[in-house]
C-alpha cells in the first residue's frame, strides 16, 4: 500500500495554546484509520487540517506526493462527513447528494444515475424527494455519507459521525460504514472518542492526547501492547501498577515476582505494569500469586466486575464466577497477561480503581455526601 | 378525583392569565388599527351631499381612473422599486460583511447602522437638504475649489437617495439577522463539496438568506411606496407620490372621501405586493422561515 497522506511535523496553536504538537502521521491508500482520543486531544483539528479547513502553523501536509498546505478545501480530493451532518436545509435528499455533481455541471442523466447508486449504497432508495430536515438522525447520517461519497473522493473524513445516534443504531452504522469502506476501497479517516468503535472498525488506530500522537498501531497492538499508561487506560479497562523489571521476562509488583514475556528493559528499571481485568484468574487464597479482599461486586450481564483491594491498591477484575463481597480471594496472573511499559508522563495518573470504587460507595451510601 | 379538578382549575386560571396578558394589545389594536381601517373603508365608499349627510357611493373609486391618479400610483411604485433595489444591492454585501465580523465589532457596527434610525425622519431629510441645496455643504465645497455649482436637489435621484438613506437599515437588519444565524458548517460543507467563494455565495448563502431578503424587501418597499415627505423635500415637489396626494386630500383639499379611497387602494396594492413576495418566499426559502 502506498502512502496517500503524510503529515510531517504538524503544529497548530490557538491563542497561544498548543493544540497539535509536531504530529507525524502516514496514511495509506484503502486504509481505515481512526484518530482516537478524549475531547481536546487534537484529533478533530488533525482531521480539519487534512480537510483544508485549518492551516497548520508549522509542518507539511502531503497528499499523493504533493504539498497541499495552502490548497483550499474545494480543490482537495477529500470529502467530509461532518459531525452534525451539515445537510443543506434548503435542498431535498436528492439535491443534497447531487450537490457536488451539479457544481461539476454533469449531464442530468448521469447525476440521476449516480445519486440513485449512492442512495442504494446507503440503503435510502426512494427517499429522493424527502425534506432533509424531517429525516431521523440515522437517515440524515446516511444522506451525509452519500453526499460525501458521490464525488468519488480519494479520502473520506468522518468527524464523530455516529456521536448523535443511539447505541443500537450506532452498532448497525459501524458495520455499514465498514462495509461501505470495503466496497468502495476509499481511505477512511475516522475521528472518535469511543474506543470500542475505534477497535471494531479500524485497520489502524492513532491514539492522541495533549496534541501528541501517543501510539499508532492495529487495534490488537493498541489493546495488547499499549505504550504508556494513558493508552492502556483509554483503551479498555486496565489495572496499572508500579513495578520493577528485575531482569528479562521477570517483573516484580505488588510484593510478588511474576514471570512475563517482556524483555529489553534495564536491570531493576522502574516500569508500569498493565494487567487487563479479564486476564486475571480468581482462585482460592492459597493458590493465588496475590491475595486481596473483595470490596465491591457488580453484575454486568456477561460477567461480574469486582474491585479487589490488594495492599491498598484497588484492582478491577472481571470474572464469570460469583465472589462474595468482603471475601478474601487469590489472584493468578499468567505470564502473557502481563504487559510491561516504560514510565511516562502519564505514570501514576491512571489504572487505579480506588476512586472508581469510592464513587460507587458514595452513590450507594446516603451518608457519604453529608460527611463532606 | 379532587386532585384532577384542582388541576383543571389551575389550568383554567393559567389560561385566563395568558389571555389577559393579550388584552392591552387587543384594546390598542381595536382602537388604533381596526377602528381607523373601518373609518377609511367607510369614508372611501361614501360621499357627502350639500347638507352634510353621507351617502353610499362608488364615485370616488370611479374617479380614480378619470383624474390623474394613475400616473401618481405608477410613479410611486417605480420610485419604490428603484429604492428597494438599490437598498438590496447595498445592504446584502454589507450584511454579509457584518455577519463575518468578530462578535464584538458586530455590535459596534450594528449600532452605527441603527444610529440614524434614532433620529426623526424629518430631521434626517432636512440634513440631506442642507448637504445638497444650492448653498449647501457640497456646493460650498465645489465653489471653494473653483467648480461651478451643481443642482443636486429637486431631481429623481435626490428623491431616491432620500428613500435609500432613510430605509436602508430596514433592509440591512433582517438580512444580517438571518445571515448571522447561518451555521458555518454549511459553508464548510459547501467548500468540501467543491464550491469556491462565489459558488458558496450563490448556492448556499443566498438561498439560506432568502427569508431575510424577502422581509428586507417588504420592510423597505412598503414605506417607500407610501412615503410623502421625502419626495416633497428632496424633489422640490416636482415628483408627486401617492403619499403626497393622500396628504393633500386630507390637509389642503379637505376631501376625506377621496383621501380615504386613495389610502384604501394603496393598502390593497401593498397587500397584493406582499402576497406575491410571500409566494416567492415559499418557493425558495419557505422551509427556513
Amino acid at each position: 500500500m502506498n502512502k496517500l497522506i503524510e503529515l510531517k511535523g504538524i503544529t497548530k496553536s490557538y491563542d497561544g495554546e498548543t493544540v497539535l504538537n509536531h504530529i507525524n502521521l502516514d496514511i495509506h491508500d484503502h486504509e481505515f484509520v481512526t484518530l482516537l482520543g478524549p475531547s481536546g486531544c487534537g484529533k478533530t483539528t488533525t482531521l480539519r487540517i487534512i480537510g483544508g479547513f485549518v492551516t497548520p502553523d508549522e509542518g507539511d501536509v502531503i497528499f499523493d506526493g504533493a504539498r497541499i498546505n495552502d490548497l483550499p478545501p474545494y480543490k482537495r480530493h477529500v470529502n467530509t462527513v461532518f459531525q452534525k451532518y451539515a445537510l443543506f436545509p434548503h435542498l431535498n435528499v436528492y439535491e443534497n447528494i447531487a450537490f457536488a455533481l451539479r457544481l461539476a455541471r454533469l449531464p442530468e442523466a448521469e447525476i440521476s444515475r449516480r445519486v440513485k447508486e449512492m442512495l442504494a449504497l446507503v440503503a435510502l432508495s426512494g427517499f429522493e424527494k424527502k425534506n432533509v430536515n424531517l429525516l431521523s438522525g440515522g437517515q440524515q447520517q446516511r444522506v451525509a455519507i452519500a453526499r460525501a461519497l458521490i464525488n468519488k473522493p480519494r479520502v473520506l473524513l468522518l468527524d464523530e459521525p455516529l456521536g448523535a445516534l443511539d447505541l443500537k443504531l450506532r452498532k448497525d452504522m459501524q458495520n455499514e460504514l465498514k462495509k461501505i469502506q470495503t466496497q468502495t476501497g476509499i481511505t477512511f479517516i475516522y475521528v472518535t472518542h469511543d474506543q470500542e468503535e475505534a477497535l471494531s472498525m479500524s485497520d489502524t488506530v492513532v491514539v492522541m492526547q495533549n496534541g501528541v500522537i501517543q501510539q499508532i498501531g492495529t487495534p490488537t497492538d493498541i489493546y495488547n501492547e499499549p505504550v504508556n499508561a494513558f493508552v492502556a487506560d483509554f483503551i479498555g479497562e486496565s489495572n496499572i501498577v508500579d513495578g520493577v523489571m528485575l531482569e528479562d521476562k521477570l517483573v516484580s509488583f505488588s510484593g510478588h515476582t511474576f514471570p512475563c514475556l517482556d524483555s529489553g528493559f534495564g536491570k531493576n528499571q522502574p516500569v508500569d505494569v498493565v494487567v487487563r481485568p479479564e486476564d486475571v484468574d480468581v482462585v482460592s487464597p492459597e493458590k493465588g500469586m496475590l491475595r486481596g479482599i473483595v470490596s465491591s461486586v457488580t453484575f454486568k450481564g456477561v460477567h461480574y466486575e469486582i474491585i479487589v483491594d490488594i495492599g491498598g491498591f484497588k484492582w478491577m477484575i472481571q470474572t464469570t464466577d460469583y465472589v462474595a463481597p468482603e471475601a478474601e480471594i487469590g489472584l493468578y496472573i499468567e505470564p502473557d497477561a502481563i504487559h510491561v511499559m516504560n514510565k511516562s508522563e502519564f505514570s501514576g495518573q491512571f489504572g487505579d480503581y480506588s476512586s472508581f470504587s469510592d464513587e460507587m460507595d458514595n452513590i450507594s451510601d446516603p451518608d457519604a455526601t453529608e460527611e463532606e | 378525583m379532587g386532585r384532577v379538578i384542582l388541576k383543571e382549575k389551575m389550568n383554567k386560571k393559567r389560561s385566563f392569565l395568558r389571555t389577559a396578558a393579550a388584552y392591552p394589545h387587543m384594546v390598542w389594536s381595536v382602537l388604533f388599527i381596526v377602528a381607523p381601517l373601518i373609518f377609511v373603508l367607510y369614508y372611501a365608499l361614501t360621499e357627502e351631499d350639500a347638507s352634510g349627510n353621507f351617502y353610499f357611493s362608488f364615485a370616488n373609486i370611479t374617479a380614480l381612473a378619470g383624474e390623474s391618479y394613475l400616473p401618481v400610483f405608477f410613479r410611486s411604485i417605480c420610485f419604490a422599486v428603484v429604492a428597494t433595489a438599490i437598498c438590496l444591492v447595498l445592504a446584502y454585501p454589507l450584511a454579509y460583511f457584518l455577519s463575518k465580523c468578530k462578535v464584538s465589532s458586530q455590535r459596534m457596527l450594528i449600532m452605527l447602522v441603527m444610529l440614524p434610525m434614532w433620529m426623526n425622519l424629518l430631521i434626517r431629510t432636512y440634513s440631506w437638504m442642507n448637504i445638497l441645496e444650492t448653498n449647501g455643504l457640497i456646493n460650498n465645497l465645489l465653489t471653494t475649489i473653483g467648480l461651478p455649482n451643481a443642482k443636486l436637489l429637486g431631481n429623481g435621484a435626490a428623491v431616491v437617495l432620500g428613500m435609500v438613506y432613510n430605509f436602508l437599515p430596514y433592509m440591512i437588519m433582517p438580512i444580517y439577522t438571518v445571515m448571522s444565524k447561518i451555521d458555518s458548517r454549511y459553508l464548510e460543507a459547501a467548500a468540501d463539496l467543491g464550491c469556491n467563494g462565489p459558488q458558496t455565495m450563490l448556492r448556499v448563502i443566498l438561498p439560506l438568506s432568502a427569508s431575510g431578503i424577502i422581509s428586507g424587501i417588504t420592510m423597505v418597499f412598503v414605506p417607500s411606496v407610501s412615503t410623502f415627505y421625502i419626495s416633497q423635500k428632496m424633489g422640490n415637489g416636482r415628483f408627486e407620490m401617492i403619499g403626497d396626494t393622500i396628504e393633500r386630500q386630507f390637509m389642503s383639499n379637505y376631501d376625506y372621501h377621496m383621501g380615504a379611497t386613495l389610502s384604501l387602494v394603496l393598502m390593497v396594492l401593498i397587500i397584493i405586493c406582499l402576497a406575491v413576495m410571500n409566494r416567492f418566499g415559499d418557493e425558495d426559502g419557505g422551509v427556513l422561515v
